[in-house]
Parts: C-alpha cells; structure tokens; sequence
C-alpha cells in the first residue's frame, strides 16, 4: 500500500516539475512581443503558421478587440460543430470503415459533436462500434485538437486585463489559437502517441484482430489509430476514450508506467498553462498564490478520497471480509485502489474526464468528491479554461474583501463595479442552474414519466432496489448533468444514457456549460482591461497574499457548498449513511 | 458639536416610535421591490399565510400543524418588519439629527430692504417679512442681536456672528464683505455690528434643506458600491430559488413529504436576509455619521468616495500650522546691542496689524528686556510706512529715526543704495533661518542693519500622528502653500507630509490634481475661497469650509461646518467605515448559511432518510423545532446587528491585508459559529413545544 502512495506523490510531483520549465517554454510562445535578444520559441513551427494564415486568409498582425476576439471564438466552434454533426451522422457512409459499424443516430450525433468541440468528450456511445477511424481521426481527434486551442486561447485572451496599460484590444484569437496547436499540442501529442506505442497502445488503420483465449473461445479485439487519440485525449485534458471503458481498458492505458505518464499528461498543461499565464502578466506572485489555492482544494479532495478507497467498502467490512488492497470493485489490478482514487480526483477537478476504474463502484464519499471536483471545476481546472472559473470566483472574492477593506474594490488596478459582479454572479448561477434544474429535471421525469429517462440501472427493478441504490441512482443522474456542465466527460456509468433525453438535455447544458463561462470572463476581462488603471496604495487590497488566497478558497469552498449541500446530501451522503 | 452628538438621545422615543410607525408602512410592496432580498422574503410570508389560511379553514393536515404554520408565517413577517425597521431607525435618527438643526431657523423674521444697496446707507428702511418668503437675490439686513433669516452673502459690512447653532462652536468669527469670509448661514445669531446680505439661495434649498432632504431618504439614491453589492446579493437570492425549487422534483424521487412551511423557511434562511434588511439602514447611518462630524455630504457617493482617496491636498496654514508664523528669535548684527535689536524691532513692528507683526511684539514682551523696554516704548509722532509692492519692506518713521524691516533681498538694497554696507555675519544668519524653514525679517534703523528676526511656522501638535495614520490608510498628503520651496520643504518634512507644493497659485492647485487623476488617483481637497472653486469642483472629493465662499461651496461636494480642515481625515474614514461595515455584514449574512443548512436540510428528509440524523450535528430536537429554530434566528440577527450597522464597523489603519485577515476571522469565522450556537439555544426553548 506504501508503494502505491509513493506512485501518487511521485506522479504528482513529477508533474509540477515538469509543469515549470513547460510554462517558461508556453510564456515564450504566446508572448505578443518577444523578449530582446531571445529567439520566439519553437519559432521553427512558424512557416507552418505562416501557411496556415495564407490558406484561411488571417492577418496575425491586425490587432482585434475583446468582443472581435469572441466573435472569431463562436463563429470558428459553430462551423466544426457542423462538420462534426454531419460526419457522425454519415461516417457508415464514409472510407475507412473495417468493422462496419453503423452511422449515429440523429440525437446521438448531436450530443458527441458537441461533447467533443466542447472539449467535454461525454460519451453516449462505445468507440469501438460507435465510430469509425474516419470519425475517430477525422472528428474525435481533430474535435481534440481544436477544443483544447480554443481553451488555451481564450486564456491568453485575458492576459491584457492583468496588465497595466489601458487598452480595448486583446490580441488575436487566430493567432493564439493556431499556435496553441502547433507549438504546443501537436509536439506534445507526437512525443505522448510515440511513447504510448512503444508501450503496447495500437497505433494501425487495421480492423479487429482475433485470438483464441485460454478458454477456447475466439476473442475479437478492436484497434486502430488509438494512440493518436489518447496522447491529445489527456494532452488536451479533452477525456474521450478511444475504447468504450477509457483508460481502463488494457489497450489504451497497458501499464502502470503509462498510466502514470496518462496522468501526468492531464494534469500538465493545467499547471503550466496557469503558471505561464502568470510569467505573462507578469505577476509570479499572484500566480503562485492562485496555484496555492488550486493546489490546497486539490489536495482537499485528493486525500480524503485516497483514504476511503483504502479502508475498503463498509458493506464488506460488515460482513466480515477483510480487504487488504482496500476497494477493489470497478478498479483494475494493475493499477490499484490509490492511483485509481487519485485518478479519479484528478479526472474531475481538470475536466479531462477520462476514467482508469469506474466511478459508478466508488466509495459513495469519493463519489461526492469527485462531484465536487466538477462542481468547483476551478482547481487547476481543464486546459486553459480552469483559470477562467476561477476568474469569476476571484471576481467576487476580489469584490468582498475589497468592501472589507474599506475601499471600491479593484483587481489589479482596475475597479471592480456592478457590471463585472452582475456577469460573474451570473456565471456563478449558471452552474447551479444547469446542474440543479437538469437534476430536477430527470428526477421528476423518473417519477412521472420514466419512459422518457429510460431506466435507471440500479432501480430498473424498483421492487428490488434498496434504499441505499435509490440514492445510487439519484447520484448518476447528478453525475451526468455535472459532468456535462462541467465539460468534464466522465460517467458514472450505469446510467442508460443514450437515450433521446440525455442526448439532448446534455447537449444543452454541454453548450452553455462550455460558452457562457468563457464569454463572462472574457467579457469581464474586456471591460477591465479598458478601465483606467489605479496604481496600488498601502490602502489597496493586495491580491498576492496568504491571506487574500484564503479568502478566494473560502468563496470557492462557500458558493459551491451553499449551491450543490442539499444535492450531496440527497445523493451520495444518504448513500453513505444509509447502511446497504 | 457636542450637543448635535447627543441630540438623537433626547429624541429616542420620538425616533423609536416613528421607527416603527414606518416599519408597516415600508411593507407596501411598491417601495420594497428597491431591494430584492427582502422582496422575496415578503412573497415568501404571503405564501405562509395563505397557506396558514387554508389549514384553518381546511383543517388539512398535511402541511404540518396550524399553530407551526402560523408561527412560520409571523417569524417571516418580522423578518421583513425587522428589516423596515432597521432602515427606518437610520433615517429617524438622520431626522431627529436634521430637526435639531432646522428647529433654529424657523419662520426667522427678516428684514428686507426693496433694492440691493439703497440711497440709504444706514439701511434703516426695511420692511419684516418671514423667512419662508425670502427669494434668492433679497437682501436684508441684520443687527446685533438678529438671527440670520437665510444663507446668503454679505455684500456690505462687517459683524461677528454666533453660529454655535450649526457648528457648536462657542467662540464667535467674524464675517465680512468681499474675500473669502463673506458667506453667512441662516440659524445663526449676529452679535455685534451691521451687515446687508444677499439672499443665495432658494426657500427650501438651502444646504440644511438639501441635507434634510438626503436623510429622509426622499433623494437619497444607491451608490455605485451599493448597487454593486445588491447586485450580488440578487445573484445569492437567485442560487437559493433555484436550490428551493428543485428541492421539490428531488422530494418527489426519495419519497418525501415536502411541506409548503419547509421549503419556504429554507429558501428565507439561506438568502442574505441579514445584510438586505441592513444594506440601507448602513448607507443611511454613513451619511448620518458624516453629518454628526458636522460635514453636509451633498450624497452619499461622495461619502463612498472619500474612503478611496489616494491623495490629499491640505493648505498649510490652519491645517498643519497654527495660524501664522510667529517670532522665536532676534540675532543682532555684529556691534549691536541686543537690547537695541530688541527696541527697533518693537518700533518698527507697532504699527503692524499683521499676526507676524504682533508676533515681534509678543516676542519682545515676554523676552528678556520686555520690562525694561516696553513701557518706554512710544509711537508720539510717529508715521506708519505701509508694506508696499515696490519697497517690500515696511516700518515707521519717528521724528529723524527710520525703521525698517522687510525680506533679506528688499533690505539689502535699500542699504545697500544708502551706500552702507550689509554685514556677512546677518546675511549668513538669515540664510540659516531660511534653511530652517524660517523666515528672516532684516530689521535696519536709518538704512543700518541692526539684525534680524526669525519667524517660525509652529507646527499643530499630533498632526504628525495624523499623517502616519492617513499613511497606512494609503493616502498620501500634499501640503499647499504660499512659501518659498526652501522652507516648504523644511515643513513639510517636519510635519511628515509626502509631498509639497510650494509658491502656490491656485492653478498649480488644479494643475497638481490634474496630474494626480490622470495617474489614476483619486484625490481630496478642502478650500474655501472663491479661487479654490475650479479646484474644488476637479477634485473627486471638495470639501468646502462653510465659511467660505458661494462659489466655493457649491464647488464642491461636502460642506465643513466647522470649518475645521482637518476634518478630511475623518471623512476619509467614514467613508472606509461604510463600506467595511458593507462587506463584513455581507460575509457575516453569507457565512450564517452553513449552520442553517445543517439545521434545516437533515430535518427535511429525516423521515424518509434516518441515516441524515448523523447530519444533525446540533442534536436539534425535531424536524418543526429544527426549522422554527432557524428561521427565528435568522429573523432576530437582524435587531441585534442594527447597533452595529449603525454605528459601522471600526477602521483600523493596520495595513489592507492585516484588516482583511482581522474582518475574515471576525466576520466571516464568526458567521460560521455564532448561528451553530444561536439556533441551538432557541432550539433548546422551542423544542420543549414542538
């Protein structure tokens, strides 16, 4: 059990080693005007760029404003998500097909175009007959690329506003995204496939293999260009697997060593991008406060969730069973109950979404940690987004502490006024909103109208079903809707969820869950960076503080607590404290 | 200043009763919409008697008892009452302050005479009519013993007048025609002498009217923080629909009865009812605050504003100096006596009206040869030379004798014209005087120089401590004056303001706040001639002295009836205390909402769930006990926390993050705790009946 949390800690601390020359690297690439006397970095990938903007007709140079900036961001997501509609809804149709497996239907279509330009990657269906490996590449993999870019440049789009000159412009939207791909993410991807193939992940346009099993029996094996798919899948922090079960599955994550590098590779580019960003606005201070935050409610649901994966399951306790490797159910062998746990936390929290056991066999405690990692959605967070949950939650931190301090509150030398509280507190009570009201939603439908929902695995049999699988069930449906809302993607399956209602519901909640909390920050960001800029007096709220981080936690911990306390309780609280 | 202090006391009654006269009528829903927290929890108690009506008559019993129902529904009304009670306190109080002050100038008799300045200028011609008929241009007159019937200014004459009345200051001032002195205030007395003022302002907006009208709440409008902070509150509110509203749905699936009482006591416990029944009483109590200091806010922005100030401007005279400069010393020049020095000095300064003037001969008086000299000194026959551009010097002539005395430059070439000559000794003097940051005044007698005397600035005690404090509130003070950059410096260092500007004219005065907005700061200033109008009316905060000028007055954006200029810092914290009291109420309210969901959510579902009974962290009796519990507190927290709104939450210069670390550990830890305690106290008596 020691060495398999030493493989968590070295995994962790592994990863913020590597996120902090990573984040010098990053700051030099989406640096607008590069150093004197140093070269851009990975400047040999600008030919490249160059051609791309001849093809699509973009001027790097043209200096765009923040509502420019989110028009390219909407406009460019509206025309893949079209492309990917349609490409799913034909891709029977389509070459490079060798398994035959069918076209989507209309509804599930829809849901996976979205999940994946979402960067989202729900999955209401199995890789490896839901999709062919034109879709897997030309859809999935692309959709991976692109969704992680947008995430990343949205994040250089705020830089401007944490910077002291008074400016309308943000920089170009094209530009940051366009390097996001080549600099970052496609190097990144190409160094992770290569190491994931050399570790046993197929890497062939070959269809299904067979072998004969011990047993006698013929055994069909999928594979394909999974590799591809499963270096940017964490890369990306995107989470779709290229196989029904994710990286559980012995195929797309083989080893322990692959498992440990899949982890590090979701958790990286959150970190890095975090800390880059801080090099670029030029205040290390306020980053490395920021990350102590992330870090502090990271760990919050990291520890306890390793605890109760390793004392095992109560209900096998009570029966006298001792379990020395801790909860085994729905996790796999080679790689254990901690990293699993670890896994698990780190999957929520970063939006990656992808699963190496299954949630649905948690502990019901981990269960509720898990949620909260998706319901905070803010430590560390998904690629290039996460800063931007926190950034509404800094809003209003920022906006109580400045009023407790005795002035107009300001966030780094720009006054915070109702305009920025009405667009963060909204984005705060989108989440609640999406969450909450599509919860209720399924929950009132399964009373009324199960037919619409489909059935709930754990109470199909509602003659049956415990108390205990009643929460169960309550607790895959609040999943679903916080994953959604959360971009997250993972499951805790068990839930039939392709199905017309959760296709649709979750296509909905997947697209404001991704959009307005990108266009809020943005927007505030915006109209910051265009305030006048008010240099900091020994009577200003410093914002680099224990104290002010402190603070932060405390609005993060209290608003996620005061809007999701009832669900928790009614869903994996009642669970743990109703004896099966 | 004292009596206004305790003015609100002998009115308790008379507030407490209209208080709470004014609680029911701010019921009506027309005026509650301004502040959607307290709205919702109106609709909220609307419901509860409804449903209470219905149980009545229905006798259905699924909604839990009738008695439970009522009292669910009156713990919700006095939420709401307490809540218009607390805002009708803050503007009772504002009232009573204003009433106090408005109870001297009613219904004054003036007398009015029929054109500005008449044939006669013994102004004895008049006509009495009442104040409320004065119209803005009238002029009238005043004798000793009159009360000004209006605000107006003096275009003729000269009076001392009482304005105790509005300041509380005993001691008289003097108000005169022209410069800067020439503004007097209806409600106060004139003791001595004649004046002609000129109406300026209409019946019924004078600055008493205007500020009578603010703390009625008739005009007073949010400020840009309070709009802000409704904002987030509204969003609060919203959450907690939502988190109600589904709570039914989410019943439905684990089975469980939801009573109308329940998810209605949930939804007003968790809204920040506690700041929203205070956010309008502490907006009120800040204006009220600024107005016992004895400065008329014109709103309550610019009370908001001065807690930003990142820089202010003060004049040196009055503020950090005493008055005037005085004499600390006489060096004679080389081969004079000093006794000699000391006699022409006195001589040369016993025509001189000026405070420096009198200063010589206070000097001369208490010094060494005061006794011997004194009486024998004599001003038979003697002729006064006035201080003029050109000579820049001044003195008398007696007889043959001719003293002098003027600035080293001025002296030295009169002397030096004479064909005397300027000893090296004096002149080295009075550069070490100057560096000093004195002024040397070189004293010649027949165009000999016979020494020199030093003035001195005499700094105010603890104006330094005072600086420091505004220091470490992060405000950075500007002295003003008149004098050479040389002894600004000296000043300026001794006192411990942060910057000067030296040889001022009033321009540099607008130049230098110019400069300081453009960086992005907010500065203050205080004035009151009529030269320091355009100033007044840049800066974010003017603070106009009451004695000052018309134009300087309606510059600026607060007036100071003290006429004390050191008031700024005192505003500067009024302003800090309001919005303190602001934010650390709000995370007091927000805070409240942990313990009240681990009363009432376990004892929602208990029934259908009993393993939630280990969520009962306070062991609290039952499930209508729990709620009731909650509710009641959340309805009393807001009477007991009115004290504290009105008086604002202390400012303490210890530095932003030290202070947030201190409101966070009170405020917002203490708002964690106290409703844990406070909800099981009540617990315990309710739960003996429920």
């Amino acid at each position: 059990m020691n060495t398999e949390l030493i493989g968590v800690a070295v995994t962790y601390l592994a990863t913020l080693l590597l996120a902090i020359p990573l984040a010098q690297l990053m700051a030099a690439c989406f640096r607008d005007k590069p150093e004197p006397n140093s070269r851009p970095a990975m400047g040999f990938m600008a030919p490249l760029e160059r051609l791309i903007y001849r093809i699509a007709g973009i001027d790097p140079d043209r200096p765009m404003n923040w509502k420019e900036n989110l028009v390219a961001l909407l406009t460019i997501n509206a025309l893949w998500f079209v492309y990917a509609f349609f490409m799913l809804l034909f891709q029977d149709k389509l070459p490079l097909n060798p398994d035959g497996n069918p076209a989507m239907t209309p509804d599930l279509a829809f849901n996976t175009a979205i999940s994946f330009m979402v960067n989202c990657d729900l999955q209401h269906y199995a890789g490896e007959t839901g999709l062919t490996y034109l879709t897997q590449l030309g859809v999935i993999n692309f959709l991976m690329f692109v969704s992680a870019a947008t995430g990343i440049a949205a994040l250089m789009l705020m830089v401007r506003a944490f910077r002291p000159e008074r400016t309308e412009l943000s920089g170009n939207f094209y530009v940051y995204f366009t390097r996001a791909i080549t600099r970052i993410l496609l190097p990144g991807s190409l160094i992770l496939a290569f190491f994931l193939t050399l570790n046993g992940v197929p890497a062939s346009f070959d269809g299904e293999g067979q072998f004969a099993s011990i047993e006698g029996d013929t055994v069909h094996v999928s594979r394909g260009p999974a590799a591809a798919v499963i270096a940017i899948k964490h890369l990306g922090t995107n989470g779709g697997g290229y196989f029904g079960a994710n990286s559980a599955h012995p195929l797309e994550n083989p080893t322990y060593g692959t498992n440990m590098v899949e982890l590090m590779a979701q958790v990286l580019l959150p970190i890095a991008l975090l800390l880059a960003f801080g090099y670029l606005i030029n205040r290390r201070r306020f980053i490395w406060v920021v990350f102590g935050v992330m870090t502090t409610g990271f760990l919050l649901l990291v520890i306890p969730t390793l605890m109760t994966e390793y004392s095992g399951s109560p209900a096998l306790a009570n029966l006298g069973l001792a379990q020395p490797t801790g909860a085994m159910e729905g996790k796999e062998v080679r790689f254990g109950p901690l990293s699993s746990a670890y896994w698990s936390i780190a999957t929520t929290a970063i939006s990656t979404g992808s699963v190496n056991s299954m949630h649905d066999s948690s502990m019901p405690l981990s269960g509720a940690f898990q949620l909260l990692g998706m319901m905070t959605n803010a430590f560390y967070g998904g690629c290039g987004v996460g800063f931007l949950n926190y950034f509404y939650y800094l809003i209003i931190a920022v906006f109580i502490a400045g009023l407790m301090v005795g002035r107009t509150p300001e966030l780094f030398g720009r006054k915070v006024e109702a305009r920025e509280i009405k667009i963060a507190s909204l984005v705060a009570l989108l989440s609640t909103l999406l969450i909450k009201g599509g919860t209720a939603l399924a929950a009132w439908l399964v009373v009324q109208h199960p037919e619409v929902v489909g059935p709930l695995v754990s109470v199909h049999d509602a003659s049956n079903a415990s108390h205990a699988d009643h929460y169960h069930g309550f607790t895959q449906m609040l999943y679903e809707f916080t994953s959604a809302n959360a971009n997250n993607g993972s499951g805790f399956e068990g839930l039939n969820d392709n199905t017309l209602f959760w296709n649709v519901a979750t296509g909905f909640v997947l697209l404001l869950g991704r959009f307005i909390p990108i266009i809020g920050p943005l927007t505030v960001a915006g109209l910051l960076a265009n305030k006048k800029y008010v240099p900091a007096t020994s009577g200003t709220l410093p914002t680099d503080t224990a104290t002010f981080g402190l603070m932060t936690l405390a609005v993060i911990l209290i608003i996620t607590a005061l809007s999701f306390f009832p669900v928790l309780v009614l869903g994996p609280l009642a669970e743990y404290f109703t004896p099966r | 200043m004292v009596q206004n202090q305790s003015a609100p006391n002998l009115f308790r009654h008379h507030v407490l009763r209209s208080a709470i006269r004014e609680s029911f009528v701010k019921l009506n829903p027309v005026s509650l919409i301004k502040n959607p927290v307290m709205f919702t929890v109106e609709i909220g108690t609307l419901i509860m008697f409804l449903v209470t009506g219905y149980i009545a008559l229905s006798g259905d019993s699924t909604q839990g008892s009738l008695i439970y129902n009522a009292l669910v529904s009156v713990i919700l009304l006095l939420t709401v009452l307490f809540g218009n009670f607390a805002e009708a306190i803050a503007e009772a109080r504002g009232k009573a302050q204003a009433e106090s002050l408005r109870q001297t100038r009613q219904e004054t008799p003036a007398k009015i005479v029929a054109t500005g300045r008449g044939n006669n200028p013994s102004g004895n011609a008049y006509t009495l009519v009442s104040s409320a008929r004065l119209q803005k241009g009238d002029v009238f007159i005043c004798e000793p013993g009159d009360i000004i019937p209006a605000d107006g200014e003096i275009i003729e004459g000269l009076a001392t007048i009482d304005e105790s009345a509005i300041t509380g200051e005993s001691a008289p001032v003097i108000r005169e025609a022209g410069g800067d002195k020439s503004s007097v205030t209806g409600g106060t007395k004139v003791l001595t002498d004649y004046i002609r003022v000129q109406v300026t302002t209409q019946p019924g907006e004078s600055f008493l009217d205007k500020m009578i009208a603010l703390v009625e709440g008739a005009s007073r409008q949010k400020t840009p923080n309070e709009i802000a902070l409704t904002i987030l509150l509204a969003g609060f509110t919203l959450i907690f629909i939502i988190v109600c509203v589904t709570l039914k749905p989410f019943a439905q699936y684990a089975h469980t009865p939801m009573t109308v009482a329940a998810l209605i006591a949930l939804f007003v416990c968790l809204i920040p009812t506690t700041i929203g029944g205070l956010l309008s009483a502490i907006g009120i109590a800040g204006m009220d605050r600024a107005l016992r200091a004895n400065v008329i806010a014109k709103s309550g922005r610019a009370v908001e504003t001065a807690g930003d100030i990142d820089t202010l401007l003060l004049d040196k005279t009055g503020t950090i100096t005493i008055g005037n400069r005085r004499a600390t010393h006489f060096y004679p020049a080389p081969g004079v006596l000093p006794i000699d020095m000391v006699r022409v000095s006195a001589l040369s300064s016993l025509a001189d009206e000026t405070p420096e003037g009198k200063s010589i001969l206070e000097l001369a008086r208490t010094g060494e040869f005061g006794a011997e000299l004194m009486p024998k000194l004599s001003t038979r026959g003697a002729k006064p030379i006035k201080f003029t551009a050109q000579t820049r010097s001044s003195g008398v002539d007696l007889g043959t004798q001719r003293i002098r005395k003027g600035a080293l430059d001025a002296i030295r070439s009169l002397v030096e014209q004479a064909g005397n000559e300027f000893p090296a000794a004096t002149d080295e003097q009075a550069k070490a005087i100057a560096a000093n940051g004195g002024t040397p005044l070189v004293v010649t007698e027949n165009e000999q120089v016979m020494g020199v005397v030093e003035l001195q600035d005499i700094i105010k005690p603890g104006i330094a401590e005072r600086f420091e404090r505004l220091r470490k509130m992060g405000v950075k003070t500007v002295m003003v004056t008149g004098d050479n950059p040389l002894t600004a410096r000296f000043i300026a260092e001794k006192a411990g303001v942060d910057d000067y500007i030296a040889e001022a004219k009033p321009e540099d005065k607008m130049h230098y706040i110019r400069q300081e907005q453009a960086n992005g700061k907010l500065v203050a200033m205080m004035g009151d001639g009529t030269n320091d109008a355009p100033a007044l009316a840049q800066a974010d905060v003017g603070v106009a002295m009451n004695s000052g000028t018309q134009a300087a007055k309606e510059a600026g954006n607060m007036v100071d009836l003290d006429n004390d200029p050191t008031k700024l810092i005192e505003v500067v914290e009024i302003g800090k205390q309001l919005l303190i009291t602001r934010g650390t109420l709000t995370t007091f309210s927000i805070a409240n909402d942990v313990a009240k969901y681990f009363a009432i959510v376990p004892a929602l579902f208990i029934t259908s769930i009993p393993g939630l009974q280990a969520l009962n962290i306070m062991r609290l009796h039952s499930a209508e006990s729990a709620i009731l519990s909650a509710v009641l507190f959340n309805a009393l927290i807001i009477p007991l926390l009115i004290p504290l709104a009105l008086r604002g939450v202390a400012y303490k210069p210890i530095g932003a993050s030290a202070l947030l670390r201190r409101n966070l550990l009170v405020y917002g830890l203490g708002g964690v705790m106290v409703p844990f305690v406070g909800i099981k106290l009540i617990d315990v008596v309710v739960g003996l009946f429920f």
